[in-house]
């Protein structure tokens, strides 16, 4: 349905995006991800025919983005980054005029306006200026507008910006809900966001494709990389030591003061590293308790998102996941 | 129909804010002003003269300042309230075309200008009723400066479509129609050459052409040609920023 290869757009000397190339098949859900200003947002705006790519080629449901913009802008709906909308227009006025030029009309107008607007939640500010609303209402308006044609390709630059929690999850479940009827391109540089909406991932970082999975894969990666926390009430240096005999234990790292480790006096706390599936803690157990020291707490670190990402950026390793 | 649409969202627009009602009462007030201190003046010294051409001319030629003042108060945020908005963004990924967006700005600032202008028929109405004159000369005038009036909106638009900035729209604006004015005024600083060719785009000198009563080809093609020239000159701008990038 997607359809991007080799694409490269610079502006002056600054090049937003080089060479980047992926594919989104009908009715998949795919993140862009990436920190602010990896180009996330030049990709969206060439796949929506706002401007073309200095080189390579972008189509959406067959139609080219530079040559045949026009009948590529009726197949999508695009939410843009910074959702402005018109400060003296009425919610239910402005959704008539985005059907209005999209040529909706009649019965079908009507039926979208309503419908959109339950889904998006802005029944209760349908005759409020849009100059007056909330930022979480913009942000649903303009989802709203993007939603209103039923388009076949959805394409959300950071939806959930500037919503609260519980509407993070209501637009979350919506954008879930178009699974297999709709594809959907949406960015974000929040990374849970990914695992809970797509089902596919591209990461890029300045302007590069640095990694590209799906979510399950990336999942299995996170959780591949076992990492014990050992809070034991003991001397330091004893401890670690002990530690360090337990058969399938790598590596040791102290982990005072780290994160939401309670740095108690008298306790000392580490963490482990193990090879993958190997069942260390409760060897790591045993041995505290038989050397006689006070175990307090042995739990599981999951190597989070924010790590693996991280992890990818610095190294700047190209391809897919090892 | 997409055109349909954006026309009427451009129309409302001037409805919804301030800015209509005010540019409108500032150039009814002006233009009633100059009416009122041009009849007293005809009445005064010209009593029993040709009205058209002590009274009326003056009269279309003293419009001219108060249209070159206000105009540029509607054209200013056509683009560029839409370029600092962002909306710009928004409508340029609808299957809209350039040439549709522009032509529905241009419609709607026309359309207003149009009932802006209408307002001030109510001068000649008025000394109808008191001493009835010759209407079609007055006709021809009323052309001219429809016209002037639209080659102001095209040249505004265009101004609109270069910054994102209201105020620096509306000042270049002033500042270009107000060159394109005073471009013949001064014989002196002029070769005879240069003269004859600053006349023939001089708006003013073809408008005054109209002001006389009279519907010249010539003049109306220099006024079609102004507002093809700034239409064109507007697309390539939207388009620009295919090349350009940013918004």
């Amino acid at each position: 349905m997607i359809e991007i290869e080799h694409l490269h757009k610079s502006f002056g000397s600054t090049r937003a995006v080089q060479d980047v190339s992926f594919t989104v098949k009908r009715g998949e859900i795919i993140g862009l991800l990436g920190p602010n200003g990896s180009g996330k947002t030049t990709i969206m705006r060439i796949l929506t025919g706002f401007f073309p790519p200095n080189a390579g080629a972008a189509r959406v449901a067959g139609f080219d983005a530079a040559d045949q913009s026009l009948a590529l802008r009726r197949k999508i709906g695009y939410l843009p980054e910074n959702v402005v909308l018109y400060p003296d227009m009425r919610v239910r006025g402005f959704l008539a005029f985005c059907a209005d030029v999209r040529r909706i009309n009649g019965t079908r107008k009507r039926r979208r306006i309503e419908a959109v607007m339950h889904d998006c939640g802005l029944r209760e500010v349908a005759d409020r200026l849009m100059g007056t609303l909330s930022k979480g209402y913009r942000q649903r308006t303009g989802l709203a507008q993007a939603l209103l044609h039923e388009p076949e390709v959805l394409i959300l630059d950071e939806p959930t910006v500037g919503l609260d929690p519980r509407q993070i999850i209501e637009i979350r479940s919506l954008i879930r809900g178009l699974r297999g009827r709709t594809t959907v391109l949406l960015s974000t540089h929040i990374l849970p966001e990914v695992s809970m909406t797509c089902e596919r991932v591209v990461i890029i970082d300045r302007g590069r494709i640095v990694a590209e999975d799906s979510a399950a894969a990336l999942s299995r990666r996170v959780e591949g990389d076992d990492r014990t926390l050992v809070r034991v009430d003991g001397p330091a240096a004893e401890v670690r030591r002990g530690l360090d005999a337990v058969p399938g234990v790598e590596r040791i790292e102290a982990a005072d003061g780290i994160g939401d480790v309670d740095a108690t006096a008298g306790t000392c706390s580490f963490i482990v590293h193990s090879n993958a599936g190997e069942p260390v803690r409760k060897a790591i157990a045993a041995a505290v308790v038989g050397h006689g020291w006070g175990l307090i707490e042995v739990r599981p670190l999951a190597l989070s998102l924010e790590d693996l990402f991280v992890r990818l950026v610095t190294t700047e390793a190209v391809g897919p996941l090892p | 129909m997409t055109f349909l649409a954006l026309f009427r969202k451009e129309l409302q627009s001037y409805f919804v804010s301030p800015l209509f009602y005010v540019v409108a009462a500032v150039f009814l007030c002006l233009s009633g002003y100059y009416f009122y201190t041009d009849l007293i003046f005809f009445v005064t010294f010209g009593f029993g003269m040709n009205i058209l051409e002590n009274f009326w001319q003056l009269l279309l030629v003293d419009l001219r300042l108060v249209m070159l003042l206000s105009l540029p108060m509607l054209t200013m945020r056509l683009f560029a309230e839409e370029k600092k908005l962002g909306t710009i963004e928004l409508l340029l990924t609808y299957p809209v075309r350039d040439g549709e967006l522009f032509l529905a700005k241009f419609a709607a600032c026309g359309a207003v200008f149009g009932i802006m202008l209408a307002g001030t028929l109510l001068y000649p109405i008025y000394v109808h009723v008191l001493q009835p004159f010759p209407w079609v000369p007055l006709i021809a005038g009323y052309l001219g400066l429809f016209l002037l009036g639209l080659s102001f909106i095209a040249c505004g638009i265009f101004v609109s479509a270069l910054t994102e900035s209201q105020v620096v729209a509306g000042m270049a604006t002033i500042g270009i129609l107000l060159l394109f004015w005073i471009l013949s005024w001064n014989e002196a600083a002029t070769s005879p050459q240069l003269l004859r060719a600053l006349i023939h785009l001089s708006m003013f000198d073809h408008f005054q052409t109209f002001a006389h009563g009279v519907i010249d080809a010539q003049d109306v093609a220099y006024f079609v040609f102004f507002v093809s020239f700034f239409s064109f000159l507007t697309l390539r701008v939207l388009e620009a920023r295919k090349w350009r990038g940013g918004r």
